[in-house]
C-alpha cells in the first residue's frame, strides 16, 4: 500500500476491484464503512457478485482478465472529458516527457518486438526502443502544455483511444450503462480536494497481464492527482499477515533486502554491481533516492558478513551467489527444474506447493524427482506427505521427507509487517507446544550446524563459515537482535553530517549509512525502526499527528522512516499547499519574506524529503527543491513505463486460455511476452469446445490460503465444508445441474469433484457476438483433509503461465469444463 | 438497566466471525455439515449453534441484493417463552440486564411448546430434552465485557448497550439508513432487546425476522391460556417436586 488501512476512511471514491475485502480483509471493512458513513461511494468490480459487492454503491460484473479492457475505457473517459487534474498531471508525473521516435505501437506489439526461440518467454522487447529524448544537459526533454505530438501525454491518448465503451463492453462483457456509471463516479475524484483510492490484490496480479492491471490504475491514480493524499494511492491488500514484511526482507528471488537487486553474472565485482544498479540522473531537481545504492548495498554486507567484510574483500561481494543474465529463477522455474530433476534438495517452509502453486499436479510430480525434502511447518500437509497422494505409488517414490514442526503465530516474539507497511511488534502468548520451535531458533541452529560442517571444509566454505551469526541471548535465539541488526549499526566511530556516533550504537536512520564499512544495515528500508531510543515497532501511542487524518505517527513504526503515506510531496501543489485543505497529508510552513520562502518547515506526515516546495509564494522556481517522486531517477512518476517487460503502456491481451479467438483491440491475442512452460506437464488449451467456461479462483471468510490452519480447524469447516463450484442459474440448466449437487470441473490439466452452487450471484458475459459463462472455485482445499480425501486444491486446474514481469501465475483467469458426475 | 443489541444488517458483510465467536465462547462443538449449494452453514439453529448468519440472494427494486442476518435470541421485554414455561428455575430474565436465560431445568419442561410460543422460532432442544438458546454471553456481560459476538464483529454491525442508548442509536442510524434506502426498517424495537436495521422488508431476509402480527407479545392462544392457569401449575409444580 502506498497509504495504509486506516487512510481507507478518508477517501471519497473507494473502487474494489481485482480484491474481495469484505471476505477476504474483513477488518478493511471497518474503514471502508467509516468513508462511506461520510458520504463516500463503494464500488465493486467483480465477475461475480460477491460480499464485497453486496456492500457496494455500484456493482459492475466483468470476466475475468478483461481488466485493462475495463480500465482502459476509464483512460479514456478521463481524458475525453478533460476530467484529468493538469496542474498534477504536468508537474508531477512524465505526461509532458518527449519520446524517442522509435517508439510506437502498431498491430498489437510495441517497437523493438523480437519473438522468443523456444523458451518460456513468448518473446522479448529491446526496451531502448522507448527511450526519452534528452537535451543537451542528459536531462529528459518536456513540453508541460501537454501538445507536442510525441509527449507522454498525447501518446496516451493516442494508444487509449481504441478503448471506446462498444469495444470495451464487447470485451469486458460488463454493460455500457454499467462501464459509464463506473467511470462518472469515479473520474470525479479528478477535482482537487477530492480522493479515490483502489483497493486490489490477487484478482489482478495473477495474470498474464498482472503487472499490466497495476500500472494501468495507476496511471488513473495519476491523471486524477489520486497519489499522495489522503484517501487515496495504490493500495495492495497482502494476503497474508506478514507478507508485506517477507517481500521487503527479499522473498522473491530477483530481489536483494530493501528491494535492491540479485546480483548477475555479469555484475563480477562489487563496484560493477553497484555501478550496473545505480541510477544516474543530470537534472538538479530530481532527488533520484536510489544514487544511494553503494550505501545501501554495502551496508548489507556487513550486516551479513560483519568484521570479515572490508573494502579489500568488497565487502564479501563474491561470497554472495550471482544468477545467471537473462535467465529466471520464479516459482515456476524452481518446478520446472525440479520436474526436470536438476534440483534434488527442498526446503518447502511455511508453505504449501502441492496445493498452492498453479498446475499443482506438476508440482507435486516434481517432488518425486527430489533425494530430499524438509517440510517446515504447523501441521503435515499436502506438501510434506504428497508421496502418499492421489495417483502417487509411495513404493516407487524415493523423496526422504523430513518433518519440522513449527510454532504459531502466537507462540513467539517478533514483528510483522502489515499492508500498510506497518512493522508492529508482537510477544509470545502461550509457549511452543510438543516440539514445535519458532522458525527463527530452526533457522538459527540449522546455520550453527552448517557452519560448523564447513569448518571442517567443503566446497567454497566462505559464505557459510564467514556469516556473522550471532542471534542468541544466553543461547536462546534472540528476536531483538535480528530486529536491530536489519536496522544496523555503526561499526567504528563516525562523523556524519558533522554528527559523531559512537561504534556499536544503533544507526537513527538511513540517511546516516555510508558506502565504506562504517554502517551495517540488513535492510536500509527499515534503518531507523529499531534506535537508540528502542524498538519504533513496539510503541502504541494512540496520538494521532496535527492533521487528524489517522496516521497515528507514534503507533508501531513504517518504512520509509515512518512516513504513512509515501509520495506525500504530491499532495502539494508546486508551493507546498495541500491539495486538499481539509485532510492535508502534509503542508509547507516556512516563512516568507517579499514573496519567497525564507526558512524550511514541514507540517504533517513525514515529508518525502525536507527540501523546499518547488514554487515560491510568488511562483518564482526554486533551485534548491526536488521533485516529489523520489525514487524515480528523474523524479515523475511514470505514466510512461519504459521499464516494464510487456511494454511502457498497458495493452489489452486475452489469457493465454480464454473464450474467444480475437482480440477486438488489437491483432495479438495473447500478451506477445507471457511466461508459458511446456514440459509434459504443462498443457493448455484455448477457445476448445471441451473447455468452454471461463474459470477463476479465490478465497472465501471462512478459510486461508490452502486451508493449512483453518481445514483442521472444526468450527470453520461446520461453515465452508467442501470445495465448490459457483456458477449462474443459466449454465446449471445448460448443463442439468442442480443446487447442491457434486460435479466434475475440469481443465486441460486435471479435474476434480465440486458442490455446485447455483447462484444469482454469477451471470453470462455478453462477449462479442455470443454468450460467456463464468464459474468459480475457491482455492482452500487439498485431500489430506477432510477425511474424505475428495475435496482438492483448485490449483491442479491452473494453468503453466504467468506475467512476464513478475512470473506471478495466470491462476485467474482460465478454461474450464462443468459437468455432471 | 436492561442490556440490549443493535445489529445493523446493511453494514453486516457476512463474515461470520460472530457465528464462530459466540461457538468460542460457549465451547460448542462444530456441527458435521455438507456444502448446500449455499455458503449459509449449518442450515439452521440447534442446540449447538446458537448463532446463525443467515443468507439471502434477493433480487429488489431490479437489483440484486445479498441480505446477512445474524439471527440470535432476541431476549424479549416479556418473553412469552419464560410465561409457556412459567418455572423459574428453568427460564428467568436476569434482573439487571433484562437477558432471558435457559437453565438445565428446562429438561423438564414441553420443549415443542416452548419453541412454539417464541414468535422467532429461537430455542432448540437437544437430545436430553434441554431447551437452549442464546444467553447473551451473561457471564461476560456481568464481568464488564460486551457478548462475544459483539467484539468480534469488524464491520461495525454489532453494538450492544443500555437499551435506552442502543436504542437511540438505531432510530439514528435508521434515519440515515433510510437515504439510501426507504424501506429500511429497525424491527419490532418496542418488544425486544435486540435491535435490528434491515434496508428492505424484513421478510426478505428471514422468514422469522420479524414476529407474526400479534405475537410480539407474545400472547399467543397458548400463553393466554397459561397465563389464566398460572396459579393452578405453580401450585401442581409444588405438589410434584
Amino acid at each position: 500500500m502506498t497509504n495504509h488501512w486506516i487512510d481507507i476512511k478518508n477517501s471519497d471514491c473507494i473502487l474494489i476491484m481485482g480484491s474481495n475485502a469484505a471476505e477476504n480483509h474483513p477488518v478493511s471493512f471497518k474503514y471502508v464503512t467509516k468513508a462511506m458513513e461520510k458520504g463516500a461511494s463503494l464500488i465493486s468490480v467483480d465477475p461475480r457478485f460477491t460480499r464485497t459487492s453486496s456492500k457496494a454503491d455500484i456493482y459492475a460484473p466483468l470476466r475475468s482478465g478483461t481488466d485493462i479492457a475495463f480500465l482502459g475505457g476509464m483512460i479514456k473517459y478521463i481524458l475525453d472529458n478533460n476530467l484529468y487534474n493538469k496542474e498534477y498531471t504536468a508537474e508531477y508525473t512524465n505526461a509532458s516527457f518527449i519520446v524517442n521516435k522509435d517508439y510506437h505501437f502498431k498491430e498489437g506489439l510495441f517497437s523493438g518486438y523480437q519473438k522468443g526461440e523456444g523458451g518460456t518467454d513468448l518473446g522479448k522487447y529491446d526496451k531502448s526502443k522507448w527511450a526519452f529524448e534528452m537535451d543537451e544537459n542528459g536531462v529528459p526533454k518536456k513540453d508541460k502544455s501537454l501538445e507536442h505530438p510525441r509527449c507522454v501525454f498525447r501518446l496516451l491518448k493516442d494508444h487509449f483511444e481504441r478503448y471506446t465503451l462498444e469495444t470495451v463492453s464487447k470485451i469486458t462483457g460488463t454493460s455500457k450503462e454499467d462501464l459509464l456509471r463506473v467511470y462518472k463516479t469515479y473520474s470525479a475524484t479528478g477535482t482537487a480536494g477530492q480522493a479515490g483510492t483502489i483497493m486490489y490484490a490477487m484478482g489482478w496480479t495473477q495474470h498474464t497481464v498482472g503487472t499490466q492491471n497495476i500500472r494501468t490504475m495507476a496511471i488513473i491514480q495519476l491523471l486524477l492527482g489520486n497519489m499522495g493524499v489522503a484517501g487515496g494511492g495504490v493500495n495492495a491488500l497482502r494476503g497474508e499477515s506478514n507478507v508485506q514484511g517477507s517481500t521487503d526482507h527479499c522473498l522473491l528471488w530477483h530481489i536483494w533486502p530493501g528491494y535492491l537487486k540479485t546480483p548477475r553474472a555479469s555484475n563480477n565485482s562489487l563496484d560493477a554491481y553497484n555501478k550496473k544498479w545505480t541510477p544516474q540522473s543530470s537534472d538538479p531537481l530530481s532527488a533520484n533516492w536510489w544514487q544511494n545504492y553503494p550505501k545501501y548495498s554495502v551496508s548489507m554486507l556487513k550486516s551479513f558478513f560483519g568484521d570479515k567484510a572490508d573494502a579489500s574483500n568488497q565487502f564479501g561481494y563474491n561470497w554472495l551467489p550471482k544468477v545467471d543474465d537473462d535467465k529466471v529463477y520464479s516459482w515456476f522455474d524452481i518446478f520446472d527444474e525440479m520436474y526436470k530433476e536438476n534440483i534434488k534438495g527442498f526446503f518447502a517452509w511455511g508453505q504449501n506447493p502441492a496445493c498452492s502453486g498453479s498446475n499443482a499436479s506438476k508440482v507435486r510430480e516434481a517432488m518425486a524427482n527430489l533425494d530430499w525434502m524438509v517440510n517446515v511447518n504447523l501441521f503435515d500437509n499436502e506438501t510434506g506427505s504428497f508421496w502418499k497422494g492421489p495417483d502417487m505409488d509411495p513404493s516407487q517414490i524415493k523423496t526422504e521427507v523430513f518433518m519440522l514442526p513449527a510454532s504459531a503465530f502466537v507462540e513467539k516474539e517478533g514483528s510483522i509487517t502489515n499492508s500498510g507497511r506497518w512493522m508492529q511488534w508482537r510477544y509470545q502468548g502461550p509457549k511452543p507446544l510438543g516440539n514445535s520451535r519458532p522458525d527463527g531458533e530452526i533457522i538459527m541452529e540449522l546455520g550453527e550446524r552448517l557452519k560448523n560442517q564447513y569448518m571442517n571444509g567443503g566446497v567454497f566454505p566462505e559464505p557459510i563459515v564467514n556469516l556473522k551469526w550471532d542471534y542468541h541471548t544466553n543461547g536462546v535465539y534472540d528476536p531483538h537482535k535480528v530486529a536491530k541488526e536489519i536496522n544496523g549499526y555503526f561499526t567504528k566511530n563516525v562523523t556524519v553530517n558533522g554528527k559523531s556516533f559512537k561504534k556499536g550504537t544503533l544507526v537513527p536512520s538511513f540517511a546516516n549509512l555510508q558506502d565504506d564499512g562504517s554502517t551495517s544495515s540488513g535492510n536500509w528500508l527499515y534503518c531507523n525502526s529499531y534506535t537508540e531510543n528502542g524498538n519504533m515497532a513496539a510503541r502504541r501511542s494512540k496520538k494521532d499527528a496535527p492533521n487528524k487524518i489517522g496516521l497515528y505517527p507514534e503507533f508501531a513504526w513504517c518504512w520509509p522512516v515512518n512516513r504513512r503515506i509515501i509520495y506525500n510531496r504530491a499532495s502539494v501543489d508546486p508551493k507546498g499547499q495541500p491539495w486538499d485543505k481539509k485532510q492535508w497529508v502534509i503542508r509547507f510552513a516556512g516563512k516568507e519574506e517579499g514573496g519567497k520562502w525564507t526558512s524550511k518547515k514541514w507540517e504533517g506526515d513525514v515529508p518525502d524529503g525536507g527540501w523546499y516546495p518547488l514554487e515560491n509564494p510568488d511562483g518564482t522556481r526554486r533551485d534548491d527543491s526536488k521533485h516529489p517522486f523520489i525514487m524515480r531517477k528523474h523524479g515523475f512518476a511514470q505514466i510512461f513505463g519504459p521499464g516494464r517487460a510487456d511494454g511502457p503502456f498497458p495493452e489489452h491481451y486475452e489469457p493465454l486460455e480464454c473464450p474467444i479467438d480475437e482480440n477486438y483491440l488489437n491483432d495479438q491475442k495473447v500478451n506477445p511476452t507471457a511466461a508459458v512452460y511446456s514440459s509434459k506437464a504443462d498443457s493448455w488449451a484455448s477457445c476448445d469446445p471441451r473447455y468452454p467456461f471461463v474459470g477463476t479462483t479465490y478465497r472465501v471468510s471462512e478459510h486461508w490460503q490452502t486451508g493449512l490452519m483453518t481445514r483442521p480447524q472444526p468450527w470453520l469447516m461446520e461453515m465452508q465444508p467442501q470445495m465448490f463450484v459457483e456458477m449462474s442459474e443459466e449454465l446449471a440448466e445448460l448443463r442439468g445441474i442442480n443446487n447442491g449437487e457434486r460435479v466434475k470441473v475440469s481443465s486441460a490439466r486435471a479435474s476434480l469433484e465440486a458442490t455446485a452452487i447455483v447462484t444469482k450471484r454469477f451471470k453470462p458475459f455478453n462477449i462479442g457476438d455470443g454468450v460467456v459463462h463464468q464459474v468459480g472455485i475457491p482455492w482452500h482445499y487439498g485431500w489430506r483433509w477432510p477425511e474424505s480425501g475428495k475435496e482438492e486444491s483448485a490449483n491442479l486446474l491452473t494453468p503453466p503461465s504467468g506475467d512476464p514481469n513478475t512470473r506471478i501465475p495466470e491462476t485467474k483467469a482460465f478454461m474450464v469444463n462443468v459437468e455432471k458426475l | 438497566m436492561s442490556k440490549s443489541f443493535f445489529i445493523d444488517t446493511t453494514l453486516c458483510t457476512g463474515c461470520r466471525g460472530c457465528q464462530v465467536a459466540c461457538k468460542q465462547w460457549h465451547d460448542l462443538p462444530a456441527e458435521e455439515t455438507t456444502n448446500r449449494g449455499s455458503y449459509q452453514n449449518p442450515a439452521d439453529l440447534s442446540f449447538d449453534t446458537y448463532k446463525l448468519v443467515r443468507m439471502e440472494e434477493k433480487v429488489v427494486n431490479n437489483r440484486l441484493e445479498w441480505l446477512f442476518f445474524p439471527e440470535q435470541c432476541r431476549h424479549c421485554i416479556e418473553p412469552p417463552c419464560l410465561d409457556t414455561a412459567y418455572d423459574q428455575t428453568a427460564i428467568f430474565k436476569d434482573p439487571k440486564t433484562g437477558a432471558v436465560i435457559f437453565t438445565a431445568n428446562t429438561k423438564k419442561h414441553d420443549a415443542d411448546a416452548i419453541r412454539d410460543s417464541c414468535p422467532y422460532d429461537i430455542p432448540r432442544k437437544a437430545p436430553d430434552g434441554t431447551i437452549v438458546k442464546c444467553d447473551m454471553c451473561l457471564d461476560r456481560v456481568q464481568n464488564g465485557l460486551e457478548p462475544a459476538c459483539v467484539k468480534t464483529c469488524p464491520s461495525g454491525a454489532m453494538q450492544f448497550g443500555d437499551h435506552e442508548k442502543i436504542l437511540e442509536t438505531a432510530k439514528a442510524r435508521l434515519s440515515q439508513v433510510k437515504k439510501s434506502y426507504p424501506q429500511a426498517a429497525i424491527i419490532d424495537p418496542s418488544y425486544i432487546q435486540v435491535i435490528y436495521l434491515t434496508a428492505f422488508d424484513p421478510g426478505l431476509y428471514h422468514k422469522f425476522a420479524c414476529a407474526p402480527a400479534g405475537m410480539q407479545r407474545g400472547i399467543s392462544r397458548n400463553v393466554a391460556l397459561k397465563r389464566m392457569f398460572k396459579p393452578f401449575s405453580a401450585a401442581a409444580k409444588e405438589l410434584a417436586g
